[in-house]
């Protein structure tokens, strides 16, 4: 019974801090993008006020059940996603619960990241508006261009180190070093495929503010789209550690993994800031170019090394 | 813990107040040449970002519904229905003198004159057009009302649903919409 409590603590313990590092991350994005603008920007903590504004609105929409279901298997693909996750190399983070981080395997993986926009997906069609309906075809298009790159740096790591579980990946690394380093076109081409992954700019045509009313979401108001919030800003703080795991060696502590994550968080921010928006086949042009001829480069190389 | 205790009561509404007023999300419906001091206000010289104002492109997702210069009957009736698809909390800022006393457009044959008698208004922002400054002027007025509970529009246009209806009805001659647009 203790054992299962500790279970739940330290699960719950990780949700909270994936949400508030998240939202936190969302918070310093914006207003990085305001300083690249030349504007001062929204205070660090605005998504915060935000999401608890949003989950006080009243939410009279009806379109359907799945309009209702599509927030929470959202939500319910990021926290999954995120337990699957290490969050530290060492075992739990909280001191006295146990973390829910199984040793999961990386191909798992893939296939649950992608669980939470097919559910989205399905609640956005029952909404019935078109500008949505684009926004969900624009946005499956643009998995199909990004997930080709990030399948093959991937696959190409798992080739290398002979392994598909992702402590086995930061056993491998605490050996024979960083992957970022020995395994360097994996690491080009996942930078490249995180472009695409987080859909900041150029890469944001699925959302496109403005061009699309608000793109998916856009039927989804009150606590629907804080729902939403919140399960995006747990799923980019999953993706990222995800990503500081393969490739970083995961971290020791809280600090380093904020620096790490973050480090690897302004490269699509950045990138994002100065760029303005593809248009569709122009995003999986550019993500079938440079980014799949790294990724055959890296399984080249990861077979002949 | 009693709910209806006052001190409870009160730390609740400072909370809620403080995350309404500070997160105001807004639908600009540039009707008229009002729609024009948006973009400055909202871009890099005026920057309304920073006060946690934002842009936002459809009812469902909005607070505040900005009703930017004079309204023709045709526009009236895309007004009432975003108005209507807007969730609770909702608020409305109506621009210029035109949404006043009709202003340049008084003695015009399909314009409304005062915006009050179709939808509820809580802050008008006199001038023609008001600069970026007296937008953002309004806009804090609307954050003291909100934190004082004092901008009750919606519940206002929800008691007086009839008397709406019927002003509504009188200018709309082809009404051909549902009676509450959800």
């Amino acid at each position: 019974m203790e054992d299962i409590l500790k279970l739940l603590g330290g699960a719950a313990a990780t949700m909270l801090l994936a949400f508030v590092v998240g939202a936190t991350y969302g918070g310093l994005v914006r207003k990085i993008i305001a300083r690249t603008q030349n504007r001062v920007g929204p205070p660090w903590y605005q998504n915060f006020v935000d999401i608890s504004k949003l989950y006080m609105k009243d939410t009279a929409v009806h379109h359907g059940v799945m309009q209702h279901i599509g927030p929470a298997f959202a939500i319910t693909a990021s926290v999954t996603v995120l337990m699957f996750v290490p969050v530290l190399r060492e075992g739990g983070w909280f001191p006295w619960f146990e973390n829910l981080n199984f040793k999961g395997d990386i191909i798992f993986l893939i296939y649950m990241m992608v669980f939470g926009s097919l559910g989205m997906a399905l609640g956005i069609g029952q909404t019935g508006n078109p500008n949505a309906s684009i926004g969900v075809s624009r946005g499956l298009s643009m998995m199909v261009g990004y997930e080709i790159p990030f399948v093959l740096s991937l696959v190409s790591v798992m080739v290398q180190t002979h392994t598909t579980s992702i402590t086995g990946l930061m056993e491998w690394q605490t050996q024979n070093g960083w992957l970022m380093f020995e395994a360097p076109f994996a690491f080009i081409t996942m930078l490249l495929a995180i472009l695409g992954m987080f859909h900041y700019a150029p890469f944001d045509i699925a959302h496109a503010p403005s061009e699309i009313a608000s793109g998916p979401p856009s039927e989804f108001g009150g606590k629907y789209l804080a729902m939403m919030m919140t399960s995006g800003s747990i799923f980019a703080f999953a993706k990222l550690v995800f990503l500081v795991d393969v490739f970083m060696n995961g971290a020791s502590n809280l600090v380093m993994l904020v620096v790490k994550t973050l480090l690897l968080y302004m490269v699509p921010v950045l990138y994002g800031a100065v760029s303005p928006r593809y248009r569709t086949e122009q995003a999986i042009r550019y993500l079938w170019g440079w980014p799949v001829f790294f990724g055959i480069i890296a399984l080249i190389y990861s077979i002949y090394i | 813990m009693d709910t209806n205790d006052k001190g409870v009561r009160k730390i609740v509404d400072m909370i809620t107040g403080f995350a309404r007023s500070n997160s105001l999300f807004m639908l600009a419906y540039g009707t008229g040449c009002g729609d024009i001091e948006i973009p400055p206000a909202m871009t890099s010289r005026y920057d309304w970002e920073r006060f946690g104002y934002r842009k936002m492109a459809t009812p469902r997702q909005a607070d505040v519904l900005l009703i930017s210069g004079y309204l023709a009957t045709k526009t009236l009736k895309r007004v009432i229905r975003s108005y209507e698809q807007m969730q609770e909390p909702k608020y409305v800022v109506a621009f210029g003198s035109c949404t006043i006393n009709g202003g340049m457009y008084w003695d015009s044959y399909n314009t409304i004159k005062m915006l009050d008698h179709y939808i509820p208004v809580d802050v008008y922002i006199n001038g023609c057009m008001p600069r970026p400054e007296a937008v953002m002027s309004g806009l804090f007025d609307l954050q003291e009302q909100i934190k004082k509970g004092e901008a009750n529009g919606a519940q206002k246009y929800r008691e007086n649903l009839e008397w709406y209806r019927g002003n509504q009805k009188k200018v709309i001659k082809n009404w051909v919409m549902p009676e509450y647009n959800w």
